[in-house]
């Protein structure tokens, strides 16, 4: 068990995706947080400095580390072949796992403002929003006021649903991914609405927090999604 | 707790401008409507702030006054605001105490919008109370007595608390409840808004005898009303509102501080003694203080 796990870690350390491919012999693949291709405080003042490190370092990792340690959990469970357990584990993989994948989007989906952050969609994407909402400016209207109304915690999507070929805005409850509310939903934007992640710097003002995230949306990595999904 | 009281004052706002007022408690004001609308007589109804039983730096350096300023002035001032401005725009909801209109806008499991505001409203008052300057430590006799009772012992009562504590995934309240009926305590989580009053109906409802649990029923169209099955006795806010400031990411170090540090045990105890009242009929076995 040690040695699979051992060989697993080396083999996949250089690997930043998020593959669940298994490996050929029966050992888990376990998850390594991913580097922020920017500064912490880079994209301020839109996200504090001090939020973007204790999200990424504190939050993030969490998530990594729990999401590793249920699927190590679940991996034993599943070879001694005790459902109970592994029934019981779903939870804990769907929050952390849940965490990690949504937060590896999230990254991605901000930059600082020179590295174009907050620059308007432009060519397929762009076109498809002025189509789906009328403009860039009510899409965010609709995303920040959906945001705005999420009770608890959770995150807003701007989604591509890839059987009915339309761009989606929804929301998911905690660590729940896009892909829960519709199998063929493909995130393309994600918002963390979560307290952790404004409340340093705008505490209960959320809405404050929406306004000023969209200055450091990545739409050129969103666009990358889109036209790759339609294809 | 959340008492109806019918001042005489009949535009009397409840005003928390000062918020450092140690000897007046703002209670719920609610006015009753009158029966029929005459001539336009527009009947509204109000909640007010509550203030916490301490002053907003109190709880240092437990719970700084920072964290007091902004969950009290802002989260909770919000929610109360929220609701009456819900409130104000029909009158559907009037009449109601607060544990009443709670259940009302759970609505059996499909709540309506005010549900949220007035479950956090009231969840607030709540822990404002489950807390006091030198909290923690251990609880005395009668309640001790029945969480080793109920946990085996105070250390596993802890260990559930702490748990359901941290194991509540996302935002929400962890409580310890007396289970009426069965005269036993048990820690409960609950997310978001969510608290154990909204869980009587689906109890109350599998009672057809009046007097096989002790409950008064009171009819209001065809829904009946219990009082409390479930009785909250402490609870803990988990919401990352509650600790961001003062403990960042580290849920767990907030726990702690809050068993060791910050819950009442006094408010438990008279909260216990209440509820035993309900239980017992015949001589209440209230705990010797």
């Amino acid at each position: 068990m040690a040695i699979r796990s051992v060989l697993s870690t080396r083999t996949l350390s250089g690997l930043k995706e998020t593959s669940s491919k298994l490996l050929g012999f029966r050992g888990i693949q376990t998850f390594t947080l991913p580097d922020l291709p920017y500064d912490y405080s880079a994209l301020e003042p839109a996200i504090s400095g001090e939020i973007m490190q204790i999200h990424h370092q504190k939050h993030h990792q969490t998530y990594v580390t729990n999401y590793n340690n249920a699927l190590e959990q679940l991996d034993q469970a599943v070879n001694k072949g005790d459902a109970s357990t592994v029934v019981k584990l779903h939870s804990a993989i769907k929050f952390n796992g849940g965490g990690h994948v949504n937060h590896s989007i999230f990254w991605k989906n901000l930059a600082p403002v020179n590295q174009g952050g907050g620059e308007p969609p432009k060519g397929a994407l762009g076109g498809a929003i002025d189509t789906h909402f009328g403009s860039l400016e009510g899409l965010v209207k609709k995303m920040s006021a959906e945001g705005a109304a999420l009770q608890g915690s959770g995150w807003v999507w701007l989604g591509l649903d890839k059987e009915l070929k339309k761009l989606v805005v929804d929301t998911t409850a905690n660590q729940d991914p896009l892909v829960t509310k519709g199998a063929s939903l493909v995130p393309l934007v994600g918002i963390d609405v979560w307290e952790h992640a404004y409340y340093l710097q705008y505490k209960n003002v959320r809405p404050d927090y929406l306004k000023n995230v969209w200055k450091v949306i990545n739409w050129k990595y969103a666009s990358e999604v889109y036209e790759s999904e339609c294809k | 707790m959340a008492s109806c009281v019918v001042t005489t004052s009949s535009f009397c706002t409840v005003s928390d401008s000062s918020i450092r007022l140690k000897s007046s408690k703002l209670v719920h004001l609610q006015r009753r409507r009158s029966l029929g609308s005459r001539g336009g007589l527009k009947v509204e109804a109000y909640y007010g702030l509550k203030t916490p039983p301490y002053p907003l730096d109190a709880l240092e350096p437990y719970m700084s006054q920072r964290t007091l300023e902004v969950h009290w002035g802002k989260h909770h001032r919000g929610y109360v605001d929220n609701l009456n401005k819900q409130l104000g725009k029909d009158d559907k909801l009037y009449g109601y105490t607060m544990e009443e209109l709670i259940k009302a806008t759970y609505n059996n499991g499909n709540p309506l919008p005010e549900f949220n505001n007035a479950a956090q409203v009231y969840n607030h008052d709540f822990f404002w109370e489950s807390m006091q300057p030198g909290g923690g430590d251990m609880p005395q006799k009668g309640v001790l007595e029945q969480i080793e009772k109920d946990f085996g012992s105070f250390t596993n009562f802890r260990e559930k608390f702490t748990n359901a504590a941290l194991t509540q995934f996302g935002s929400g309240w962890v409580w310890l409840v007396l289970k009426r009926e069965e005269r036993r305590l048990e820690v409960v989580k609950t997310s978001n808004a969510i608290n154990p009053l909204v869980w009587d109906d689906i109890v109350c409802e599998r009672v057809s005898l009046i007097f096989s649990c002790y409950k008064v029923m009171f009819p209001l169209d065809h829904m009946y009303f219990c009082c409390c099955c479930l009785q909250p006795i402490i609870s803990l806010d988990v919401w990352e509102h509650s600790y961001y400031i003062d403990y960042k990411n580290e849920r767990g170090k907030y726990i702690n501080t809050f068993l060791n540090h910050l819950v009442s045990w006094n408010a438990a105890m008279s909260r216990m003694a209440r509820a035993e009242a309900f239980v017992n009929l015949g001589e209440p076995n209230i705990p010797i203080a």
